[in-house]
Formats: C-alpha cells, sequence, structure tokens
C-alpha cells in the first residue's frame, strides 16, 4: 500500500470554497490540500458532490466562494491567458473517456496538440501513437473510432487523450467504474506507472475500495459539506458512522485484507 | 519556463550538443526550426565526429521532448554518426527510458486515399450501400405489411392509445404551420397567376389556377414536406433514442413487438391524419387565393365561390387527396425503419434522422411525379 507523502509541496489550494446550487449548498467552508506527486482518491456517499468538486477545481463549474490555487496561483487573479495556460497543465478522464465521437482515436489526441502549438505533422502523429502505447492501447487502435471500443478501451483511449499534452495533474472521474475485476486492476496499475514514470499528481473520485488500497496515498472523504483527509489507517481510526461503514464494512474489510 | 535550445561547439575529435531549457510539447517548435535550419550550417564538415548530447541545463522534458530527441539522435546514428550521452538529470533520464520503451519506431500513416483512387472508393462504397439499404427498407416493408395483416385479422391487437397519441401530435400540432405555408401559397400563386394571366386579360382564370394548383398539387405536396420533416423526423428521433437506451430490446425481451407496439401506430396514425390535413391545407390554400384575387380582381368572396365551382371539380380534389394516404405510408416507413437503424451512439441518431428527412421527401416528390404521369395518362 503507498504511504502518504509528507511534502509540503501543494500543486492545488482550495480554501474556504462553498458549491451551491439554489439553496442547496453542496460544499461549505471546504478546504483541500493536495500533494505534489500523490495520488489522492477522493469518496463520499452519493450527491455528496464529489464530481462538482472535481469540475470545480477544473473550472467547469463556477464556485460560489472561496479561492482555488493551482501550482501556486490563484485562479480568480489570473489574466485569461494565463489560465489557458493553468488549464493546459490539468488532464481530465471524464467517466465514459467523452472521446469526440466523430474523430479516430489518433485524431483525438492530434486535435488537442494541434490546437496548442505548431509542430509537424507526422510529428504529432507519432507522439500521438506514443500516448496510445502509454495508456496501454495497441497501436492499431488508433486508427479506430470510439464506437468500435469495448468500454475498457475508451478508458484508455480518454486516458491518452488526456495525457496529450503532458498535463501535471490528472483527474480521474470513477476511472475503474463499469470495468470487470481484471480490467480494473490493469488500470490500476496503468495509473500507478504513468502517475511513477510521468511524475504525475493524481486526483481520482472512485468507489473501487482496491483501487484506494493498491493505488491511493490518501484518500479525501466528502462528509458534511467538507473533506476529510487521511491515509486509510488514518480514517480507519475516524469516529464517524459513515466512514465505519465504509472501512469496516464487509467490502472495506475484504479490500484491507486482501492488501494487508 | 525558458524556451528550449541547442548549442553545439565542436573540437578536433567531438562536437558536443548542449541542450537547454523546458522541452515541452508547447515551447517544442521553436527547437524544431532551429534543428532543421541547422543542418545545412552547423554539422558541415563534423560529419564523422563524435557526438557527445550534455543535457545538464534541461529544466523539464516531457514526452514530447524525450520523443523529439530520441528521434534526432537516432537520425544522426542512422547516417553513422556516434553518439552518447552526458550529464543527464534524474528525472529527465526517467522520462527519456519510459518514452524509449514505449515509443513505436514506424508510425503506421494514416490510411487515407486521395484523387481519384479515392472517388472511385467511395463511388463504389456508397453505391452498395444504397443497394443494401433499399433491401433493407423493403425487408422492413415486408414485416410491416405482416404485422398490419395480423392487426387486422384481430383487431384486439391495435394499440389504441398511442395510435391516438400519435393523431393527436402528428394531426393536431401540425395545424398550425400546415394552415399558414398553405395560405400563404395560395396568395403567391393567385399573385403570380394573375399577373402573367393579365397579358392575356385572363385574370379571371387565376382562379382556376389557384384551385387546380392548390386541390392537385400544392395542398398535398405541402403538407407531406411538412409532415415528412416534423413528424419523419419525430418518428427517427424518438425510435433512435430508444434504440440507444436498450429500451427496444427490453420491449423484445418482454414479449413485445416494437413493430406492433411504437411502428404499426405511427404508420397507421399517420395514414389516418394527412388525408384530414391536406383537406385542411386545400381550403388554406383556397382562402389564401380567395385573399389576394379579391383584392386584385376587386371580386366579392361570393364570386369567387361562385367561379370556384366552376374551374375545380370534384376529381381535382379527389386526385389530391387520394395520394395523401400513399405519402403518409412512405414516411412514416422510412422514418420508423431509420428509427430502428440507429447503431448504439447518440451521434448516429442525428444522422439517421437527417437520412430520413432526405429520403422520405425525395420520395414523396419521385411519387408525386410518377402519380402525376399516371393521372394523366389514365385522362383523369
Amino acid at each position: 500500500m503507498p504511504t502518504a507523502i509528507k511534502s509540503k509541496d501543494f500543486v492545488i489550494s482550495l480554501k474556504g470554497i462553498r458549491n451551491q446550487f439554489g439553496d442547496h449548498i453542496l460544499h461549505d467552508h471546504l478546504d483541500l490540500d493536495i500533494r505534489k506527486g500523490e495520488v489522492l482518491g477522493v469518496v463520499g456517499g452519493s450527491g455528496t458532490g464529489k464530481s462538482v468538486l472535481m469540475r470545480t477545481i477544473i473550472g467547469l463549474n463556477q464556485k460560489a466562494a472561496g479561492s482555488i490555487k493551482i501550482l501556486k496561483q490563484d485562479v480568480d487573479q489570473v489574466s485569461q491567458a494565463e489560465l489557458r495556460a493553468l488549464r493546459q497543465r490539468m488532464g481530465v478522464l471524464f467517466q465514459d473517456g467523452a472521446l469526440f465521437s466523430s474523430l479516430t482515436v489518433s485524431q483525438n489526441i492530434e486535435a488537442v496538440i494541434n490546437e496548442h502549438t505548431k509542430l509537424p505533422k507526422q510529428f504529432v502523429r507519432e507522439i500521438a501513437a506514443l500516448k496510445i502505447v502509454l495508456a496501454g492501447l495497441p497501436i492499431e487502435a488508433g486508427d479506430k473510432y470510439p464506437s468500435e471500443l469495448s468500454g475498457g478501451m475508451r478508458k484508455r483511449a480518454g486516458i491518452a487523450r488526456a495525457l496529450a499534452l503532458d498535463p501535471d495533474i490528472l483527474f480521474l472521474d470513477e476511472p475503474t467504474a463499469g470495468l470487470d475485476p481484471i480490467g480494473a486492476a490493469q488500470f490500476d496499475a496503468l495509473i500507478a506507472k504513468l502517475q511513477d514514470t510521468l511524475g504525475l499528481t493524481v486526483v481520482m473520485i472512485t468507489h473501487d475500495l482496491d483501487s484506494l488500497h493498491a493505488i491511493c496515498n490518501r484518500i479525501g472523504v466528502l462528509l458534511d459539506k467538507k473533506i476529510k483527509v487521511g491515509t486509510i489507517s488514518e480514517l480507519s481510526k475516524e469516529p464517524d458512522p459513515w466512514i465505519k461503514e465504509y472501512f469496516g464494512g464487509p467490502r472495506g474489510r475484504a479490500a484491507t485484507r486482501s492488501h494487508a | 519556463m525558458t524556451s528550449p535550445e541547442i548549442k553545439f561547439s565542436s573540437d578536433k575529435t567531438t562536437l558536443t550538443c548542449f541542450l537547454s531549457g523546458s522541452w515541452t510539447t508547447q515551447k517544442l517548435a521553436s527547437v524544431i526550426t532551429q534543428i532543421s535550419s541547422s543542418k545545412n550550417s552547423n554539422e558541415a564538415g563534423v560529419d564523422n565526429a563524435v557526438r557527445v548530447f550534455d543535457l545538464k541545463a534541461v529544466e523539464i522534458m516531457d514526452t514530447a521532448g524525450a520523443l523529439y530527441f530520441l528521434q534526432y539522435k537516432e537520425g544522426i546514428e542512422g547516417t553513422g554518426g556516434k553518439t552518447s550521452l552526458k550529464s543527464v538529470p534524474k528525472h529527465v533520464r526517467q522520462i527519456l527510458d519510459t518514452v524509449q520503451k514505449h515509443r513505436i519506431k514506424e508510425c503506421p500513416p494514416e490510411n487515407s486515399l486521395v484523387g481519384l483512387k479515392k472517388l472511385l472508393t467511395d463511388t463504389g462504397e456508397s453505391f452498395f450501400k444504397t443497394i443494401t439499404q433499399v433491401q433493407e427498407l423493403v425487408a422492413f416493408l415486408g414485416l410491416v405489411l405482416v404485422a398490419f395483416a395480423r392487426q387486422m385479422t384481430n383487431p384486439k391487437r391495435i394499440r389504441w392509445t398511442p395510435l391516438v397519441a400519435q393523431m393527436e401530435q402528428i394531426g393536431i400540432h401540425a395545424l398550425p404551420i400546415v394552415g399558414l405555408i398553405s395560405f400563404l401559397i395560395g396568395v403567391v400563386l393567385a399573385f403570380q397567376g394573375a399577373g402573367q394571366l393579365e397579358r392575356f386579360g385572363a385574370q379571371i382564370f387565376t382562379i382556376n389556377l389557384v384551385a387546380v394548383g392548390v386541390l392537385r398539387e400544392m395542398g398535398i405536396l405541402l403538407t407531406a414536406i411538412i409532415v415528412a420533416g416534423r413528424s419523419g423526423s419525430a418518428f427517427t428521433a424518438q425510435l433512435g433514442t430508444m434504440k440507444v437506451n436498450e429500451e427496444i430490446d427490453a420491449m423484445r425481451t418482454i414479449g413485445l413487438d416494437p413493430i406492433d407496439v411504437l411502428v404499426l401506430p405511427r404508420i397507421l396514425g399517420l395514414m389516418l391524419v394527412l388525408p384530414l390535413l391536406t383537406f385542411y391545407a386545400d381550403i388554406m390554400g383556397i382562402l389564401g387565393g380567395a385573399a389576394m384575387t379579391m383584392l386584385t380582381l376587386d371580386l366579392s368572396f361570393y364570386q369567387y365561390i361562385r367561379y370556384l365551382q366552376d374551374a375545380a371539380s370534384l376529381g381535382d380534389f379527389w386526385v389530391g387527396i387520394i395520394k395523401a394516404p400513399i405519402f403518409a405510408f412512405i414516411i412514416a416507413l422510412i422514418g420508423c425503419h431509420e428509427g430502428l437503424q440507429v447503431s448504439r451512439s447518440a451521434e448516429s441518431v442525428g444522422r439517421q434522422t437527417t437520412r430520413s428527412v432526405v429520403e422520405a421527401i425525395f420520395f414523396v416528390i419521385v411519387l408525386d411525379a410518377l402519380l402525376s404521369i399516371l393521372f394523366s395518362v389514365m385522362g383523369i
């Protein structure tokens, strides 16, 4: 089991975040620091706003209050151009890949690179091929359309696109949902490998207890509109009933045993 | 972050290349230009020297930077040059190793055809696609006819609720648009007709033009085209969405035949409603003609009606109306068929919907032309 990274080098800092939809307050006074090079798993019951939190960090959701610092820059104080540059340093894998369906996998990746650089076409294609292989897909998958891929392959293709510009931070929304246990374990291994070789910081929303045990340095639990962060062993000692049930329930115990 | 750079310094036996800056995807373009332009100048005359790459000053190298560097290095080795690396920082070493392990040496070119070959291939493909589509449509027609016969012999199987719901959706909700367009077409016909016929002093025949034009052709044709755009597309989108959501498969597993439940109510509903809509369109067209004729010819409404009785026969009316159920059948058949052809992606719903409307309007107009010829041969 990976251990917590102790560094004080924060790539993302949230302070006093509030998210609300109408009268419904989802997050309030939420603070979160994400350390450079760690894999942070985000868990929480349905409706606690895991995806909303992720979308808030990426900038797809407008927060009601609070401040967000990404790579030490406050997103509310930087210019549009700087914000765009910051966005390029974050890669996102949406739940079902969210690949552009009218483009092949390779074109999906090339489109991102071509949009932001002026590199020769053949070289861009070679970068795309590299990303496809890095994501664990056979090179032939590059010329296929997303609809021709299985769910697991679509997720890998989504990772390949998320890596197109070599981001520093990778966000994953339920990366192992809908995969069989073997596929899920391979996907965990892929994330761990990418994190290690490319020096990524990974934030993943997941409900897969095996993933939490296998690759996450720390876990953030969304609870009472805030997030509680710690390693699994730290969280297991929390008195909160939801956390107790989560890690101490039959599935949680089984996962702990198999990764002990 | 500084731009990536490569500097050369040479002595007798070695050419040292100092790499510096951030070798990242965004910045890489400048160094590529630098290297490709320096190929001819800086390196001339030192082709046999050993090249030492000094990577000490590299701040960041990402996968694209590493890939380019490795390709550059190999390009030199490929022409017989010797290379070596010097003082590689740990993080650069790691990325170089990762990229070296995963890269594809020969990236397959994009399989794209060009020019005449592409034209021929595309023509052939679309030709065979059209043939399969026609085959599938005919097969679907058979399925529908069998289901129709089954329902007619056993009227209990008719689904009345969806039938009536469809008739409301297709018919009543289309009244405003059909009425407005028919009225305006009546106005336009009368206006243009009066202008031309005035030269012969035969302005009064404007009424004939409007009556025959609207009753025989314009009423039904416009109504059919509006309905194809409004309801034919809706059929495709509805059935297509159900197909994407696996609702149609679910229906089959609980023993419901989608043809019975979804397709027949739509086809029957449209066949019942389109003649009524056409009748309504005829009236609105004639009223539009009346409005314009009364203005330009200075007739009263009663005079207009009086002339109308001489101008148009009941036969003209039936020629128009008789086409309605035929067009309705074609529009609904194509709409439902294209809906069921949707594959399991949202994108194909849009594609099939477009195709459904285009096909339906195409068939309606072709059939209308054929029927016109048939009627004129029959002397109706």
